[in-house]
């Protein structure tokens, strides 16, 4: 079954020309698929484009349109920083007028899902990068969206964070299995997190190839040793690089 | 030790331009009338302390009420060319234009509008005038500060313009619109003394008045002694202003 999908879209920025497309994608639901590609080939374009913040210039995009089926989690943590960890977490709920109460109670779930729990009234600012990230998931799951969306959620942080988190976000995924896209322009967290990585040529991006990933998720330990991993993510390079040189 | 001094040369220094002013006026013989000593001047300010803290007082509540006035006033003009692009537009020039005029040459116009049987009124008004522009456009300018990411996730989760103004936009502006008071409050006393000027010997006898009468009493140690207690109160209420900015963004921030 599927959860969104983008046909043959392009859009079009006045004074910029093509930013993206023609792309097509279609997302299972359940599915982790992984967005790769250089700088400025439009991926985060085709992100607004499945959270329904932007429109195509031609083509169609499907997507479930009931309010909070998709969440977004951006490159920054994008807090409000005059609230509390559970008020921002609670964020989604509130706009939709759940009951003070009721989204508290279900914000501090949603924190305690991603480890914060006893930092609910911590604030932004009182937060490290990692947690203020996770506070960040946190406010994207408590609606239990069906599909997640993921803009290179972990590129301003540290190796060893961005690693810890990658697997939390996999443990998170197993628990309630949303299908979720993952922007990034690393190759190994690509090949790490998604079960099919979609490889982009440079702006205006297309689809330069598509390889999928074997192995369970979330991964066992020393995943990112194996043979089939070091190999998927040659391939992943490989088409990237191919797709720069034309 | 550093710090000490620090504190202590703003203080030393002016305690020797009193002494200078003071030797000066008894060697040269000037007028009382013309330049008083310090020391009558300090005579001054006590004999008159009663009358010039309740002059401070008026002055004060003057501007306090003009600032709440346009605090309101402008919060809400903000908010609602917030709403609308073209309103926005129609009214920025408008604003720019009144507030590049100088009050003073405001004044008696105000004065004939609403100041013949209320002077305290016109007042107020004028000091609501010169307030209303700095909170004004911290608000306009602060409602939209507001982070573009949140901006997407409020059209994410389909907020309505009410919960996007009162969740996102206030919440957001809240910098700029400390700031915009602190600014408008310095102003708004400004105001009430430029207005008073304006008002002449009208019914509000505040601080200003204090110093025309003087002026024209040639009571030049009660005009000076006035003009202190000026000097203190526009002290007292700069620092009293950046406390409450220094701890509203503290809130704000969250440490």
């Amino acid at each position: 079954m599927s959860v969104a999908a983008l046909k043959a879209v392009e859009v079009d920025y006045r004074g910029r020309g093509r930013a993206l497309g023609p792309f097509s994608l279609t997302l299972s639901s359940g599915e982790i698929v992984a967005l790769v590609g250089p700088s400025g080939c439009g991926k985060s374009t085709a992100m607004r484009l499945l959270a329904g913040l932007e429109a195509p210039s031609r083509g169609e995009v499907v997507r479930t349109p009931g309010r909070g089926e998709t969440a977004v989690v951006f490159q920054a943590p994008t807090l409000a920083p005059w609230l509390s960890a559970r008020a921002n977490a609670a964020l989604p709920l509130e706009l939709a007028k759940v009951r003070r109460e009721d989204a508290a109670k279900r914000a501090e779930a949603a924190l305690a899902r991603v480890g914060l729990a006893g930092s609910e009234d911590a604030r932004p600012a009182q937060l490290s990068g990692g947690m203020a990230m996770r506070v960040s998931l946190a406010r994207a799951l408590v609606t239990e969206p069906r599909l997640l969306l993921l803009d290179e959620p972990f590129a301003a942080l540290d190796e060893i964070t961005r690693r810890s988190l990658a697997d939390d976000v996999l443990k998170l995924w197993a628990a309630s299995r949303p299908a979720i896209v993952f922007v990034t322009h690393n190759v190994e967290e690509a090949v790490y997190m998604a079960s099919r990585v979609v490889v982009l040529t440079p702006g205006p991006g297309r689809i330069a190839g598509e390889v999928a990933v074997a192995g369970e998720t979330p991964r066992p330990p020393g995943f990112r040793t194996t043979a089939a991993f070091r190999a998927t993510a040659e391939r992943v390079s490989e088409l990237l690089a191919g797709a720069g040189a034309s | 030790m550093r710090r000490l001094i620090d504190k202590a040369a703003p203080l030393a220094l002016a305690a020797l331009l009193l002494a200078a002013w003071e030797i000066a006026c008894r060697a040269l013989h000037a007028p009382a009338y013309f330049l008083p000593p310090p020391s009558l001047v300090g005579g001054a300010l006590v004999a008159n302390l009663p009358t010039l803290a309740q002059a401070a007082g008026r002055t004060l509540a003057v501007a306090l009420a003009a600032l709440m006035i346009a605090s309101l006033t402008a919060q809400l003009l903000a908010v609602v060319i917030s709403l609308h692009p073209l309103l926005e537009r129609a009214v920025r020039p408008l604003a720019s234009v009144i507030q590049v005029t100088p009050v003073v040459a405001i004044a008696p116009l105000v004065l004939i509008w609403a100041g013949i049987d209320h002077p305290e009124r016109a007042i107020v008004a004028l000091a609501v005038l010169v307030a209303f522009f700095p909170i004004f456009s911290g608000a306009v300018t602060g409602l939209r500060a507001a982070d573009p990411d949140l901006e997407r996730l409020f059209d994410l989760y389909g907020a309505s313009r009410w919960q996007r103004v009162t969740r996102l936009r206030l919440p957001s502006a809240v910098p700029f619109l400390l700031e915009g008071h602190k600014v408008g409050a310095g102003l708004a006393i400004i105001g009430a003394v430029v207005a008073e000027f304006g008002a002449g010997s009208g019914g509000v006898r505040g601080l200003a008045w204090q110093i025309l009468d003087a002026g024209n009493k040639l009571q030049t140690d009660r005009m000076i002694a006035a003009l202190a207690v000026l000097g203190a109160m526009g002290v007292a209420f700069h620092a009293a202003l950046e406390a409450v900015e220094r701890a509203g963004l503290r809130w704000w921030r969250g440490r």
